[in-house]
């Protein structure tokens, strides 16, 4: 459950943002291969932002799609998971290009 | 104020204390609208930034002591504390080590790291469930660095949470039990993603079960294609040569390079 300490960061670097305004609106960036669950930064997004500026701000989480280059064929193509395999050649020797981020993208302060 | 981090903690007590209470899980895509008055602020910051941070302070350190530093993640019951306890031993000769020990509670590990003769420094996270750059940063504080060339970290034990978070060491590496089955690499991608090299535990074991050693180095060259495996026991010591030459290896190329940037400067 490290989406606990990883939700905490979030509301320090907001917090640090917004310079004493109230937050409205919080959208983040989580890569599909960031081994964070969505679901479960909202679900902690309520127990951190109490009784912080953050609090009954809007959540919004883009999800950023996995992308990688195959070593073999040098395609482009989409992952979703580590062990996927190139869906052109089928080769596991794929370089990640995309789908790592973890990212507070921006805020709307008052 | 702690000068490494900035932190105003005196205790050092880095858990995770802000469980809420209540359980109303609210719908937070129904928020009002964005409205006149109200500015929006491009952050554009990695949430893990502040770890990261830390880790790469960690990481200077630990090029300016001469320091190779190895960062153990498994789940737990791999016999990661019993690998240490015999590679402290067989290695007491030839090189000077620590360990860090990260458990939620307890000290029991640290005890039996003690009883090497190695010096210790235990981490209790409480109700976290992984070490971070932070927790380190401070563990290193009460160890000796410029008397060691070896540093071990054993995190929490824990295949999921210790893998996103960097806490400065040149390699993670994941023990992996045989009895524990060997599609592990596939059920948690992101640890064997993130390790460097993969240590097959236990293997004394095998002519009771019915793990399949061919089939789980490919599970997890699959998530990890460059990732070094050795089958080894720490109870029989069968393979544990292999490994600690690797150790060796390693150190001497850190050290080396430490050496080289030092004299190319």
């Amino acid at each position: 459950m490290h989406e606990m300490s990883i939700t905490q960061s979030i509301v320090e670097i907001c917090s640090e943002h917004a310079a004493g305004r109230r937050v409205r609106s919080v959208t983040l960036e989580i890569g599909e291969l960031s081994g964070v669950v969505p679901d479960a930064v909202e679900f902690c997004f309520q127990a951190c932002t109490r009784d912080t500026l953050l609090e009954g701000a809007l959540l919004t989480i883009d999800r950023i799609p996995g992308r990688a280059l195959c070593t073999d064929c040098q395609a482009e193509v989409p992952v979703h998971a580590y062990y996927d395999p190139c869906p052109a050649c089928g080769s596991y020797g794929l370089s990640l290009l995309g789908g790592e981020e973890l990212r507070v993208k921006e805020l709307e302060v008052d | 104020m702690c000068t490494t981090c900035g932190c105003t903690s005196h205790d050092h007590d880095h858990g995770h204390h802000h469980h809420g209470d209540g359980h109303d899980k609210r719908d937070h895509h129904h928020g009002e609208p964005a409205t006149q008055g109200r500015e929006t602020i491009a952050v554009e910051t990695d949430i893990l930034a502040r770890n990261n941070r830390l880790a790469a302070g960690n990481r200077h350190l630990f090029r300016e002591k001469g320091l190779f530093v190895l960062n153990l993640v498994s789940s737990p019951g791999s016999g990661k504390t019993t690998l240490l306890e015999r590679t402290l031993t067989d290695l007491s000769g030839t090189s000077r080590c620590a360990v860090i020990e990260g458990d939620q509670q307890t000290d029991n590990d640290a005890r039996r790291i003690a009883a090497t003769g190695v010096p210790v420094k235990q981490i209790n996270t409480g109700a976290g469930c992984h070490l971070d750059a932070h927790m380190v940063a401070h563990a290193v504080e009460d160890l000796p660095l410029d008397a060691l060339e070896m540093l071990f970290i054993e995190n929490v034990g824990n295949l999921v949470c210790p893998a996103a978070f960097d806490l400065g060491e040149h390699h993670k590496v994941v023990v992996l039990s045989v009895t524990e089955g060997e599609d592990k690499p596939l059920k948690y991608p992101q640890m064997f993603h993130a390790a460097d090299v993969m240590l097959l535990n236990k293997v004394d074991l095998l002519p009771h079960l019915d793990f399949d050693v061919e089939r789980c180095c490919e599970f997890a060259r699959r998530v990890s294609p460059g990732i070094r495996i050795f089958q080894l026991s720490s109870r029989t010591g069968a393979g544990m040569d292999a490994w600690y030459g690797w150790l060796g290896e390693r150190r001497v190329e850190v050290i080396e390079k430490v050496t080289g940037a030092v004299t190319n400067r």
